[in-house]
């Protein structure tokens, strides 16, 4: 079975197939999908971040015209009691937020109403006359001033490796030659996705279900609603079929989706319950993170140590956890390494994963010491990477499955034109401004998870491929389309693909970078199978041209089976239907770890990698730092769509310029709350901040990492990038800012 | 946003006869008051929509001069043939602020009436004297990044955000307005007020007075002028800092000078007298040096914002060695020239 | 601790609805209603015309820009009754048919969006940015594009799809004159 290569193959930049109804605004996101007498939720939140709810004043709210009920602790419908069914794939040890279950007010901006009206309007009109009383207890969500009680968490999160050490690495720091010691910090960020949570619950005549969420999971949020409200299974559907962004916001459900369905469920009526801009500061954020790096090398430069310890911040009632220091304790060739991870609990709501979490802030900040290494030694800092470089994986011992990075450096290099560096900083001036250039290493894990995948093909030819994954603007439409085109030799306009709806075959939530590599596998599993199939039915017919050949003698093309050896014998995929009197042929596959070659996750260490440049200038009066140039070469095994790939490692290279630069969330201590909850003061980069980013993605074959050589991309973009403009800034300045963001205050 | 009465007016008489009655507010462009309307920080009881006034026109004054009308807009005030000929100072100033979108609605009276960007003015779950009188001040001990370091109050310390408002206080123009007491000009440095003791006043304004027209009189700056503004990010942010400069060199020696400082105070900061010490000196470091001492007397930081009185001194240097080399900052090059 | 808000709002004016008419994207609305209901609001919860997007409801994000007598504004911060009488046009009313605006062909050929959500606000805003005319150079297109966000991050390849079509509408005028 083979095909030839068209527009649409597998490595073809194909434009995205959901591009016209993205660009038209036919695509409907979750609050944009219409129900009849649909009840529109305002949620009130919490103006205090600690105590109880003393009483609620509702009657001037409920005089507003239209409104329909005011849910709150006092007469919400029941949920579950155990902690376990409010418990869903990616939630940290804990007890997890159950919004309206009682009186207790444990973060700023806790909703605690729920008010339901006719009208968009009316709903929050009432919502900002329901007048609450509070009983106010101390807050804390200092978290700089919190270090010192920080604690081991007793429970491990699912997923999260232990903080890996080995040998003796204070005893090889204080042998060594060299020792630089950095801590660094780095604010709290917000996913801000320009969609705002919302979902919609559409409430059937039957009494079932239908939940559109923004979710990057809809079979998690689905059983997290099976479990929390006692549903039957066939009761519920929940879709995501467009995701308008979510960085890992939507990886566990949220209490938009928790609000929207039990107001359906005590309404029996449609829902929809949409955050405000204001309350995204309310659910999830990426962790203030705190990491103490020592680093001992000998007078080349060759790492003798490393210690490795980071706290972050997670909620009094969960203890999120992600891996922050073992990508410093595991990037580079170093026999000696320690690293350690505690937390601190503060009172706001639980943080979550954004965008490489973990890497973003531990490989970052463990590459700003990096470079402050490279200048103690005296070494260029891609020399010192090049000298330290892991042939193997320092942690496990293990090799890779693959890993280009000395291409990426070589190619990133190159393009960049590094060779053209001053050593000194403040070298390069040009008029009132310093030029710098600085570079960084990036690491994330190359996954994959188990994934079914249904095709089906119609007798008129056209072929449905459907999984449960999300499309949250990485491309999973466009790379589904492109594998199932390749497989079955058959146009993009004859493929429909479904996601995004929790009825279908089972996907894992799209995060991780692991989609790509397992929706591929999974799709090309049912669509082989499904060519496969087609073969029998065709060679079964009176007069077959296929019944002396074997499945490996054909190919799929045009739409056609295809003698390989004798173009002249063929049949076309709609006769054989048409002949065989089929109105359909549908096939579901698994592709899960363990699949053709793929070797045992424990034998091989597997990785993403990238290297990135940045040249930055900045004025050396007024500190206005100008990010000019970026070059990124990432390896990432095969790369599905050139075209969708680039532009994932460029949100990833943007939003990694928005952490050096912009983002920050300003705690109030004294109120325990996020103060710069808007688009106007919480920044993140406009288009003026950006100008080039020049992606290369370097060759790297992988026959053993996944099925198809995929290793993934959504993360590996941010990872490091702060850390090459931090390094680049210094390079230009002088000096070394240890607090991300990198704002123009800690210039002058 | 908690619903209103709404009338149209048909005049401005109307408008203002309306206008005095209590909770009742003019609405024009909304980009500000339909914002603080949804955080419930603004409660009308009453809009009173302006927008079908006569006051668009942009018309050259007989004596000399421009009349910019309240209800122009933004962008069409920047991009006017006459103000990108002759006021080049106030084009750039308002190319500076908010977004083109923002620019295409907001008109030029709301402009000078918007509200501060302080984080509790905005958030209606904490203490704000200008939000609430007599509530406290959030932002002292609070978050205060943004705010004020002269002229602030110990009842208030937030900032005026416009960046047109700058110019205009630069070039020195009027206020025209009308109320139920008939016309009256305002002279732009008595138009906004600082805090003090009462900080929920932004301006002079009496109750159901209208901003009919900005007038800006005939000396035109368009050589040596600048608009530099120093912000979080480069473009659609409001402002740390932001200096206004318009000079006229003869001779080699400064014959006029104004300058307006941005994002430091509740209302456009000048010191006319220190502008006065500069005439007929020579446009050079040490005079710049001792002008932006001289602006800057006084300054008290208030913990987090404290970066702003050297990241201010610095920017008066450079707005004024820009105005005087007449390269005037691009509001498109985001290099500093 | 921060004191709870004690202000009062004046006795709220519920059952207010005022007439006005609009022309959306070429048709003609007339509307009976509150006064304040936003022009964004109007479109997406009364015409079901959800392509203009909620990104911040404050201005802050461009998602909801429309075009207004073809000007970009944010529809989130316009009532809609203050417009009375204005064209209005959408992301819906940009295609001509099945046929792709030059703007939303070139938007999918650069991969100018991932998400999409930002996209017609963008896009729009795209339109409304050839509208005026001030836009020649990618540094004027970034900074003249700066009141849209896009959170994924697709800004440089939006400069090169708006750039491509402030060339070719270059050309074209070139060629009419």
């Amino acid at each position: 079975m083979s095909t030839s290569t068209t527009a649409s193959s597998i490595g073809q930049p194909l434009s995205r197939i959901d591009g016209p109804a993205k660009v038209t605004g036919r695509a409907k996101y979750a609050a944009e999908h219409a129900a009849d007498g649909l009840a529109y939720g305002w949620v009130v939140s919490s103006a205090i971040a600690k105590g109880k709810v003393k009483a609620i004043h509702e009657e001037a709210a409920r005089a507003v015209p239209g409104v329909i009920e005011i849910l709150t602790h006092k007469n919400r419908p029941h949920v579950a009691w155990f902690d376990r069914s409010y418990r869903d794939q990616v939630a940290p040890p804990g007890e997890p937020f159950r919004a309206l279950y009682d009186d207790e007010i444990k973060f700023s901006f806790q909703p605690l109403a729920l008010v339901l009206a006719k009208t968009l309007e009316a709903a929050r009109a009432a919502a900002a006359l329901l007048r609450i009383d509070y009983i106010q207890e101390e807050p804390n969500t200092d978290f700089e001033n919190s270090l010192e009680k920080a604690y081991v968490p007793p429970k491990k999160r699912s997923g999260i490796p232990a903080p890996a050490s080995r040998g003796d690495a204070q005893k090889a720091l204080d042998e060594a030659h060299l020792k630089v010691t950095a801590d660094y910090a780095s604010a709290a960020h917000h996913h801000n996705p320009m969609e705002m949570h919302a979902t919609t619950v559409i409430y059937g005549s039957d009494g079932a279900l239908t939940v559109y969420d923004k979710t990057q999971g809809s079979q998690n949020v689905k059983s997290y609603l099976v479990g929390v409200f006692g549903l039957a299974n066939d009761k519920v559907t929940v879709r995501n079929p467009y995701v308008g962004g979510a960085f890992g916001s939507g990886l566990r459900p949220h209490y938009q989706v928790y609000l929207a369905t039990m107001a359906a469920l005590y309404l029996k009526r449609s829902a929809r319950v949409t955050l405000t801009r204001q309350q995204m500061v309310s659910h999830v954020r990426r962790p203030e993170t705190f990491q103490s790096m020592a680093l001992g090398a000998s007078e080349a430069g060759g790492l003798q140590s490393i210690i490795n310890s980071a706290v972050t911040a997670t909620s009094t009632f969960e203890d999120y956890q992600e891996n922050v220091v073992n990508w410093g304790v595991g990037a580079y060739r170093c026999a000696d390494a320690a690293a350690d991870y505690k937390l601190v609990a503060l009172d706001t709501p639980t943080p979550g994963d954004m965008r490489a979490p973990g890497a973003a802030t531990g490989m970052t900040l463990f590459e700003c010491a990096m470079d402050e290494l490279s200048y103690a030694v005296g070494v260029d800092p891609l020399q010192l990477r090049l000298l330290n470089y892991a042939e193997v994986d320092p942690i496990s011992g293990n090799p890779f499955t693959s890993k280009a990075l000395r291409e990426a450096y070589d190619i990133g290099a190159e393009r960049f034109g590094w060779g053209k560096r001053p050593s000194e900083p403040r070298a390069m001036r040009d008029g009132n401004e310093l030029t710098g250039w600085g570079m960084a290493t990036g690491m994330w894990d190359a996954t994959f998870q188990k994934t079914s995948a249904r095709a089906r093909i119609s007798a008129n030819g056209g072929l449905e491929v459907a999984t449960a994954a999300s499309d949250i603007g990485t491309g999973t439409y466009t790379i589904i389309a492109q594998v199932a085109s390749e497989t079955l030799g058959l146009p993009t306009a004859n493929i429909d693909v479904k996601i995004g709806d929790s009825d279908l075959p089972a996907s894992p939530i799209e995060g991780g970078s692991w989609m790509a590599a397992s929706s591929s596998a999974a799709v090309q599993l049912a669509c082989q199978s499904l060519g496969t199939r087609l073969f029998e039915a065709a060679q079964d017919l009176d007069g077959s041209p296929f019944k002396d050949i074997k499945f490996e003698a054909v190919s799929f093309n045009d739409g056609r089976i295809i003698a390989k050896d004798d173009p002249s014998r063929f049949l076309s995929i709609t006769d054989i239907m048409k002949r065989a009197d089929l109105p359909s042929l549908e096939v579901v596959e698994t592709a899960g770890p363990g699949l053709s070659g793929m070797v045992s996750q424990v034998k091989k260490a597997r990785a993403t990698h990238s290297a990135i440049f940045a040249e930055v200038k900045v004025d050396d009066e007024l500190g206005v730092v100008r990010v000019t140039r970026i070059v990124v070469a990432v390896a990432a095994g095969r790369i599905l769509n050139p075209k969708t790939a680039r532009s994932q490692i460029m949100g990833g290279v943007v939003m990694g310029m928005g952490m050096a630069l912009h983002e920050e969330s300003m705690m109030d201590t004294r109120f325990g709350r996020p103060m710069n909850h808007n688009f106007a003061e919480y920044h993140i980069p406009v288009n003026a901040d950006i100008h080039g980013i020049d992606v290369i993605f370097v060759e790297e074959e992988d026959k053993e990492v996944s099925p198809l050589g995929v290793k993934g991309l959504g993360e590996i973009g941010i990872v490091g990038t702060a850390a090459a403009i931090a390094s680049a800034v210094f390079h230009a300045t002088g000096t070394r800012v240890r607090k991300f963001p990198i704002t123009l205050d800690k210039l002058i | 946003m908690i619903p209103f009465s709404y009338i149209r007016a048909g005049s401005a008489d109307e408008a203002t006869a309306a206008g005095k009655e209590p909770a009742t507010w003019f609405l024009a462009g909304g980009t500000n008051l339909i914002d603080l309307m949804k955080e419930t920080v603004e409660r009308p009881a009453r809009l009173v929509d302006i927008n079908q006034l006569p006051l668009d026109q942009i018309e050259t004054l007989p004596g000399g001069g421009l009349r910019l009308g309240a209800l122009a807009r933004n962008a069409d005030t920047a991009y006017h043939p006459t103000v990108e000929a002759d006021y080049p100072l106030l084009a750039s100033a308002i190319l500076a602020g908010a977004s083109p979108q923002l620019r295409n609605a907001a008109t030029n009276g709301g402009n000078i009436n918007q509200r501060t960007r302080c984080y509790y003015f905005y958030d209606v779950a904490t203490p704000c004297n200008k939000r609430e009188p007599g509530s406290g001040c959030g932002a002292i001990n609070g978050v205060n990044r943004i705010h004020a370091i002269l002229g602030a109050s110990d009842q208030c310390i937030a900032t005026h955000p416009s960046d047109m408002c700058i110019a205009l206080a630069a070039l020195d123009a009027t206020v025209q307005v009308t109320g139920p007491a008939g016309q009256r000009s305002i002279p732009f440095a008595d138009y906004h007020r600082l805090p003090g003791d009462n900080p929920s006043k932004d301006n002079t304004l009496q109750p159901g007075e209208l901003v009919t027209a900005i007038d800006l009189p005939d000396g035109k700056f368009t050589k040596n002028y600048t608009y530099l503004k120093l912000r979080d990010r480069l473009s659609y942010a409001f402002a740390l800092v932001s200096v206004a400069v318009a000079m006229k060199l003869e001779g080699g020696a400064i014959s006029d000078l104004r300058v307006a400082l941005g994002g430091v105070a509740h209302k456009p900061w000048r010191r006319p007298e220190a502008e006065r010490q500069l005439l007929g000196r020579a446009p050079d470091d040490a005079a710049f040096s001792e002008f932006a001492d001289a602006l800057l007397d006084g300054a008290v930081g208030q913990g987090e914002n404290d970066f702003k009185i050297p990241l201010a001194r610095k920017a008066i240097q450079r707005a004024l060695r820009q105005a005087a080399a007449g390269t005037p900052q691009s509001q498109v090059d985001k290099r500093i020239a | 601790m921060p004191p709870q808000a004690t202000l009062q709002p004046a006795a709220p004016a519920f059952d207010v609805k005022v007439d006005f008419s609009l022309t959306i994207n070429g048709r003609k609305h007339s509307f009976s209603v509150e006064p304040w209901v936003t022009l964004l609001d109007l479109l997406r919860e009364r015409l079901d015309l959800t392509g203009s997007k909620k990104g911040c409801d404050h201005g802050q994000c461009g998602a909801c820009t429309v075009l207004v007598d073809g000007k970009r504004i944010n529809s989130c911060l316009k009532l809609a009754v203050t417009l009375d009488g204005s064209e209005i046009t959408t992301i819906e009313g940009l295609a001509d048919g099945d046929r792709l605006h030059p703007l939303q062909q070139a938007f999918v050929e650069h991969d100018a969006f991932q998400c999409g959500y930002c996209t017609p606000g963008q896009i729009c805003s795209a339109q409304g940015l050839i509208n005026e005319g001030r836009a020649r150079t990618a540094a004027e297109i970034r900074e003249l594009m700066s009141g849209n966000l896009c959170r994924c991050g697709a800004y440089t390849n939006i400069v090169d799809a708006v750039e491509e079509v402030v060339r070719q509408g270059a050309l074209h005028k070139e060629a009419a004159e």
